[in-house]
């Protein structure tokens, strides 16, 4: 991979004499992402290769695709959001697939690191509203300068989730009444259609010591209800343990609220819990389709077994949610 | 009839083994993967010591509550499949007490440090209830959960 991104690098960074330090950080069958250094003599820089390997272009259903990706990452980091630089969208005579590199950002994605370690103590109490004056920010990115994404409202993504759910066969009691619970309260099209990030929470977020540095992970970016992103980031899947501070295990929704309005933008608090709701189900039936991959994929790792046991953790949450024991 | 030791014990022996003497010696992605493993064999060891009385508590729940008979896993779906429908709700008798009660016998075996269930967990210890399965199911899981956990 070093030789392979050090042929043509001076082409997308000029003075360029080479790479080093290409690492893996994550990879599987369809996406991988690499770090590595820029060798240039006025001093090294630090990116991100995030790409699709030729021969696996095609983005399945939910994925924005990583050309949508690396436009997307491009305006928010235009539009002076906490966001990487793009540095190079790949060319087919770059031949190493379809994807982008964008600058390194230094700071933690690991929840457990950033709700424990001292370093980020100062750092935790400010998260939530700079949280929401982030992710406000990406509600107000022009709509006319997007690329094109899918546009999914609440309707549809219920009945997403019931359909992979069902596909399963797999009958869990709490899922159906949170099914149910979410189709009777279904709020309809929203006030606003406004881009979603569609996974704006833990592990997608650097974090400095100083708090938010860079929203990650564009894939599952779409056109719909803004409060879809409040309310994944509420859900106490991503609060690894500190269930009282609903935002990531850090803050408040008063907060995240606060910093989201202060940006000139309105909360609907019952919409954000219909998507906390729905964020609840949503990572169980995910959790339920790594199980399936695991018994019938080619991945058959501990990993993915386990994660099929962590189903029953949302069924706890979504009744704290829908069926409250009083104390 | 099998042999001693039980299965739960060759288990254990195992687990203990490879997070007393083998984790301490891996490094990097690899020391992941072996404590995913070891949690594995603790979950499985939960599971063996915890789900013939959580199983028996959930079937003898679905047949009071469906008012019929049949197995755990033809009852479990006749119930979905009731909630689904809106035959059944929360405002439906002894519902929401059967699916609390088979969902923290879950929780027991599948992540008992999980926050919502030591949350939900302390809530009954102080004034322990009068005599459900379900009480009774949950003082064996706090004592297992300390046993267990890693």
């Amino acid at each position: 991979m070093q030789a392979e991104l050090g042929r043509r690098v001076a082409s997308w960074y000029p003075g360029a004499t080479g790479i080093a330090g290409a690492t893996k950080l994550s990879g599987g069958a369809s996406q991988e992402t690499w770090s590595f250094d820029i060798v240039h003599p006025r001093g090294h820089a630090g990116a991100i290769l995030r790409r699709a390997p030729q021969g696996y272009g095609a983005a399945p259903g939910r994925a924005a695709g990583l050309d949508a990706e690396a436009v997307l990452m491009q305006l928010a980091h235009d539009a002076g959001l906490p966001s990487p630089k793009v540095m190079h969208v790949l060319r087919p005579r770059d031949e190493l697939g379809i994807g982008f590199i964008m600058q390194r950002i230094e700071g933690e994605t690991i929840a457990r690191k950033i709700l424990r370690d001292e370093q980020f103590a100062k750092a935790r109490p400010l998260l939530a509203r700079q949280l929401g004056g982030a992710v406000a920010g990406i509600h107000a990115l022009d709509r006319t300068k997007l690329p094109k994404l899918r546009t999914s409202i609440s309707s549809n993504e219920v009945a997403d989730l019931e359909r992979e759910y069902r596909g399963f066969n797999w009958p869990r009691p709490v899922f159906e009444l949170a099914l149910r619970w979410l189709r009777e309260r279904d709020p309809g099209p929203p006030p606003e259609v406004t881009l979603v990030h569609g996974d704006f929470r833990h592990g997608n977020l650097i974090i400095g010591p100083d708090g938010l540095r860079a929203v990650l992970d564009w894939e599952l970016a779409h056109l719909g209800d803004p409060m879809e992103d409040l309310g994944w980031v509420c859900t106490n899947s991503w609060r690894f343990g500190v269930i009282d501070k609903p935002v990531g295990g850090f803050g408040s929704r008063e907060d995240l609220f606060a910093g989201y309005e202060a940006a000139g933008r309105r909360v609907d608090p019952d919409r954000v819990k219909f998507w906390e709701v729905m964020g609840s189900l949503r990572w169980g039936v995910m959790c339920g389709g790594m199980m399936q991959r695991f018994r019938t994929g080619p991945d058959h790792s501990m990993e993915r077994a386990m994660i099929g046991r962590r189903s029953s953790e949302t069924e706890i949450d979504l009744l704290r949610l829908l069926a409250p024991r009083s104390a | 009839m099998q042999d001693e030791p039980t299965p739960t014990e060759l288990i254990k022996a195992v687990a203990d083994f490879l997070r007393n003497e083998i984790a301490p010696e891996i490094k990097g992605h690899n020391a992941f993967k072996l404590r995913v493993g070891i949690n594995a064999l603790d979950l499985v060891t939960r599971q063996l010591a915890l789900a013939g009385e959580s199983d028996a508590a959930e079937l003898a729940g679905l047949k009071k509550l469906l008012g019929t008979d049949g197995s755990l896993a033809d009852l479990n779906r006749a119930l979905a499949e009731k909630v689904a429908s809106g035959e059944a709700d929360l405002q439906t008798p002894g519902l929401a007490e059967h699916l609390w009660q088979t969902t923290l016998a879950k929780l027991a075996v599948d992540q008992p440090n999980y926050g919502s269930y030591k949350r939900e967990i302390g809530r009954d210890t102080p004034h322990a209830k009068p005599s459900s399965s379900g009480a009774a199911h949950l003082r064996g899981v706090s004592k297992d959960g300390r046993k267990f956990s890693t």
